[in-house]
């Protein structure tokens, strides 16, 4: 390992920037005349748009114009998509209403867009959209997943009856139902994953411009795939062919999924520009507005039985779960609860038959799709808290149970599609339980008891795959493009290189590690080394960043182009050095004749190239090289988390005493950096156990957490110190043997935490978030004699 | 934010004059809670008239029975003045546990008093140790000035220029923190007056407002230790119930906060 090379733990290129505020984001940009936009947003969860009167917006100071959906609908502009196609058990398509950009006749949610306002400023935008008169007619709304689909319930869509998208299956009913009639111990759980907001620290934000001369569009916009943003707005939206439409997704401070999606503001951005005369129309996101329109996560309600022999083996598992997708199909929503969901049922267990329903509901709500995990989470908060249960039902211990049900021959191929590559889940658990002191536990607990606390364990072992995805196999499952990356590697004639990658960093250190990588191949210093990406006009077509691929997808397509490099270099330097092309190697930036003292620098090799005044017979000039890496399976990052909790029984308060991650992420780059992404991971996760829930009042439809006032989101004082650990399997399908790090904090933590919190109040189940209140009602129902303290 | 004009009165006088000449004025002082309310366009003031820098506001002044602490004084002041830690250092603990260092900076005695949020923290210690309200009109007791949920006794252009605080015996504030707005979930001020009476007063969980736990006073009155509340329950009827607490939750706080804040008297 070099001292910038792979597994070094440099410091990251990027925070100089951000440390001192010259990162450079969406609002930020500033092209001139810039018109400022700001959307007249339903405030019914559901009603009839019976009609709309801009004319006292028009007049009002500083307005350009105000547009409705029927303007978008006169002007052609199409409507937003869901990228993955999924069928229902009887083989039917599923069942997607339309999703303009600008609501037409119906209003779905609460905060739908119904106009939108551009004007000067955007205090008088704000002033105007009050003035836009928009006649309702309220019909009734359903929030509640437990009632969408009541015959009485109110139906959102046409397309959708019974507000049913799809009834899909996954795996063996036959089987399962086979081992569930035949087990010697039954194991049955009705589990919810609360819904959450994703809270990226910058909002969401748009500057669409068009150029009346060349007919071109331009979109600024806070985005994770810019590249898949300008296909969607393209082929389906129709605002212009690719050629005439850049998309720049510049600093984008944080995305956790929520800015993957094509949402409708940067459509109307984009077409507002060309109804002006091709003025740049911003818009950004105010808080309230990240609250009320960013696509949410989670929000499953699932029905479980998991069946065990007398050996307490695992023999099959059988899930049905409600899916609420919202008020429309948000960009990925499709794949999240089914693909990104049931694929992952066999947790980190040999378990013969799974069998899983999954129906996806429309609701009066925010669309959700994509955060953080998507859709992985859900399956190991599941699994880990069956896992649990079974073990207190079976009174065993958790850890053993769960080391009797791992897999330990790889490849192992589940009955959920999976095929796991690689793992050692015993190193993981055996890490973790070292390290917490779990046999020292009864001791802990028992001081802890003196002091008035109630103290508890959790083990959560969690598995996701990363690494999306082979684009074959997710063709073949509905998905619309491809999963590959794409990487250019371009040498300067100086020496210095470009990395031009498909990939997009928001928060992630693509600028240091994909130059760490470059460093360990050519001995360049990382800062000879610029990582360019989030430009269509600058880069190839790229399929962005989520799920944990950058590294094992976007850095496998650098590793390729950095072989043809290499290649080309090798020949170069031979025919310099007067050496046959086999005996060049690459050692600290230079390229030797093996063994012996000549050699020439990358330096030279490369100004050489580009001369062009002594190359090979035949060789074109230049050094670049491009290439695409589709990957051959998914990753697959696994380990263990151990939570330990004090719970106050007189106030419910649940202190996360000591938290322990070991993980497996295979080939690490940059530990420090994998280090901050586990921190975040789990701190969002211990979020989701303890903190954080998008609430919708049943009745209204109005989103009661709309704010931090009301909705929480972890504090530094609410986290534990974490320790943390790795283990490591190479990954076997990828050149550098990394499996993914960016979800498994997130993946892996909510169970661990709710599962120290059952044990420490003896009970079976709590809702999350595990709030003082709801804690303290559980307790007074456990210990009803005990909760006054 | 709507438009309005800004006013820079160097005086209480001239901040008085220029609040009976505007259409719909309002006082401004830390801004913590009014400029959010602005922003999110829930107020429209046509005139802010900004009180913080007023001298005739600012100022701590202690006597041997009282803390007198003027209305434009900061949270973040109070929290580090050594003179109200020595004299109701539960005082100075409270004002330590309002928000965040940000709005600790900025937010003011008076701005809280004026507001009277049901779940603000200051109300739990001007009517746990029975402080009078001074303004530029009169005097208020405690149990004259709250009103009830964002209501006080204040009038129309009235401003509070200082609180005086008798000094307990004993006193100490429990705070626990909603989860979401670290406002008070259910917090309580607990004092022994030095006439050996007992004032015990909750924030944060009565549906009217900071009350006193009557039961709970009586009980301590019989008994001043943390084991006297020993099965003293409140009444869920009159709690807040919300997304965060139902009324049960809250009525159990306020015995489990009082208890500890007995508990507190001792160190
Ligand atoms: C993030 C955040 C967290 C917070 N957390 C807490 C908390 O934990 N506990 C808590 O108690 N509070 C909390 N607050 C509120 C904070 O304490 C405010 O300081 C307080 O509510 C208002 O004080 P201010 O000086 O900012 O008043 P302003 O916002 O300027 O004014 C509030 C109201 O009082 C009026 N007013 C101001 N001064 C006077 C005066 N002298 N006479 C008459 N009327 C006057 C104004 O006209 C206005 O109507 C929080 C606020 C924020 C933003």
């Amino acid at each position: 390992m070099g001292v910038e090379g792979i597994g070094a733990r440099v410091l990251r290129k990027e925070d100089k920037r951000f440390i001192t505020g010259r990162g450079r984001y969406t609002d930020d940009m500033a092209p001139s005349k810039t018109a400022q936009a700001v959307f007249v947003r339903s405030p019914h969860a559901h009603a009839r748009i019976v009609a709309i009167d801009t004319s006292r917006a028009k007049a009002a100071p500083g307005v350009i114009d105000v547009l409705t959906g029927a303007d978008l609908a006169a002007d052609k502009i199409g409507g937003l998509i869901c990228g993955w196609m999924i069928h229902s058990k009887d083989g039917t398509p599923m069942k997607a209403g339309a999703h303009p950009a600008i609501a037409r006749d119906v209003a779905r949610h609460v905060g739908d867009q119904v106009a939108i306002v551009v004007a000067e400023t955007k205090n008088q935008a704000r002033d105007a959209a009050e003035l836009v008169d928009v006649t309702y007619e309220e019909l009734p709304a359903v929030v509640d997943l437990a009632r969408a689909t009541d015959p009485d319930a109110p139906q959102i869509h046409p397309e959708a009856p019974r507000n049913i998208i799809y009834e899909w299956s996954l795996g063996d009913a036959a089987a399962t139902d086979a081992a569930l009639a035949r087990a010697a111990h039954l194991v049955t759980l009705d589990i919810a994953n609360n819904r959450l907001v994703p809270n990226a620290i910058e909002p969401r934000s748009a500057i669409g411009s068009y150029d009346p001369a060349e007919e071109h569009f331009t979109l600024y916009n806070t985005s994770q795939n810019p590249h898949v943003a300008r296909l969607v707005l393209s082929a389906f939206v129709g605002i212009a062919p690719e050629h005439k439409l850049r998309v720049v997704a510049p600093d984008v401070g944080g995305g956790f999924g929520s800015k993957i999606f094509i949402y409708p503001e940067e459509t109307a951005c984009l077409w507002a520009s060309k109804r002006i005369g091709g003025r740049p129309v911003k818009w950004t996101a105010d808080r309230s507005e990240s609250f009320m329109v960013d696509a949410h996560g989670r929000d499953h309600l699932t029905h479980a039985q998991m069946a065990f022999d007398a050996d307490h083996r695992i023999i099959g598992f059988k899930v049905a779960t409600r899916a609420n997708i919202g008020a429309y199909m948000s960009t990925f929503s499709s794949c999240v609860p089914t693909y990104l969901y049931a694929t992952l049922l066999s947790g980190q267990y040999d378990i013969p038959a799974i069998y899983c329903e999954v129906d996806a509901i429309y609701t009066n709500t925010a669309p959700v799709d994509a955060y953080r995990g998507a859709g992985r989470p859900e399956a190991t908060y599941l699994v880990e808290r069956m896992m649990e249960t079974a073990a207190r039902e079976l009174g065993v211990d958790p850890a053993e149970l769960r080391r009797k049900n791992f897999i330990r021959t790889f490849p192992h191929q589940t009955p959920v599609i999976m095929a796991y590559d690689a793992g050692d889940y015993d190193a993981t658990l055996d890490a973790a339980l070292a390290a917490a002191d779990y046999a020292g536990f009864g001791a802990r607990k028992a001081e802890a008891a003196r002091r008035g606390k109630l103290r508890g364990i959790g083990l959560s072992c969690y598995i996701e795959a990363c690494g999306i995805a082979p684009s074959a196999a997710v063709g073949s499952l509905g998905a619309g493009v491809g999963l590959w990356e794409s990487a250019e590697v371009r040498v300067n004639p100086v020496g210095t290189v470009e990395v031009l990658t498909g990939s997009h960093a928001h928060g992630q250190g693509h600028e240091t590690t994909f130059a760490q990588l470059v460093n360990d191949r050519l001995g360049i210093g990382i800062d000879k080394i610029a990582i360019v990406h989030g430009d269509t006009d600058k880069v190839q077509f790229g399929m962005g960043t989520y799920g944990s691929r950058s590294g094992a997808v976007g850095m496998s397509a650098i590793v390729k182009a950095l072989d043809k490099v290499e290649a080309k270099a090798k020949k170069i330097a031979a025919h310099l050095l007067e050496a046959d092309e086999s005996d060049i190697v690459i050692e600290d930036g230079k390229l030797k004749v093996a063994g012996t003292d000549r050699e020439k620098s990358f330096l030279e090799v490369a100004l050489a190239a580009y001369t062009g005044h002594s190359l090979p017979a035949g060789m074109e000039p230049g050094l670049k090289e491009g290439a695409f890496y589709d990957p051959t399976n998914f990753t697959f990052p696994a380990g263990t988390y151990v939570c330990e909790v004090e719970i106050d029984p007189g106030t419910g308060k649940t202190e996360i005493v000591q938290f322990v991650a070991a993980d497996d992420f295979g080939k690490i780059i940059n530990p420090m950096i994998v280090e901050g992404q586990v921190h975040g991971g789990i701190a969002q996760g211990i979020g989701q156990a303890l903190l954080e829930e998008a609430v919708y009042d049943r009745e209204s439809g109005q989103l009661m957490t709309g704010s931090y006032m009301d909705y929480a989101m972890p504090r530094a004082d609410d986290l534990p110190s974490f320790r943390l650990m790795t283990t490591e399997t190479i990954c076997p399908g990828n050149p550098l043997g990394m499996k993914g790090c960016g979800e498994a904090g997130a993946i892996g933590s909510p169970p661990a935490v709710i599962n120290a919190i059952t044990d420490a109040l003896g009970i079976r189940d709590i809702a999350m978030p595990a709030t003082p209140a709801r804690v303290w009602e559980a307790y007074r129902a456990a210990a009803p004699a005990m909760a006054a303290e | 934010m709507y438009e309005t004009t800004y006013h820079r009165p160097s005086t209480l006088a001239e901040a008085a004059s220029l609040f009976s000449g505007a259409s719909e004025a309002r006082f401004l002082a830390g801004g913590q809670t009014l400029l959010p309310t602005m922003k999110q366009r829930l107020a429209a003031p046509t005139d802010l008239i900004d009180l913080s820098r007023l001298a005739e506001l600012k100022g701590i002044e202690v006597t041997a029975d009282a803390v007198t602490i003027g209305a434009g004084t900061t949270h973040a002041t109070v929290a580090t003045s050594a003179e109200v830690a020595r004299a109701i250092p539960a005082l100075a603990k409270l004002a330590g546990l309002v928000g965040d260092p940000a709005v600790r900076h900025l937010g003011t005695l008076g701005g809280s008093l004026a507001n009277n949020d049901p779940a603000a923290d200051y109300p739990a210690a001007v009517l746990g140790l029975g402080a009078t309200v001074h303004t530029t009109k009169r005097s208020i007791a405690a149990e004259e000035y709250f009103q009830g949920l964002f209501t006080t006794a204040l009038e129309e252009g009235e401003i509070i220029t200082r609180v005086s605080f008798p000094i307990p015996a004993r006193a100490d504030y429990q705070k626990f923190r909603h989860p979401a707005s670290r406002y008070a979930l259910t917090a309580v001020f607990a004092a022994q007056m030095k006439d050996g009476s007992i004032r015990v007063a909750v924030t944060g969980a009565g549906s009217d407002g900071v009350f006193r736990a009557e039961a709970i006073e009586a009980a301590l009155a019989a008994n001043p230790t943390p084991s006297a509340l020993d099965g003293v329950s409140i009444d869920p009827a009159g709690m807040l119930a919300d997304i965060h607490g139902s009324a049960a939750y809250r009525a159990n706080l306020v015995t489990v906060m009082a208890k500890r804040a007995v508990g507190g008297w001792a160190g």
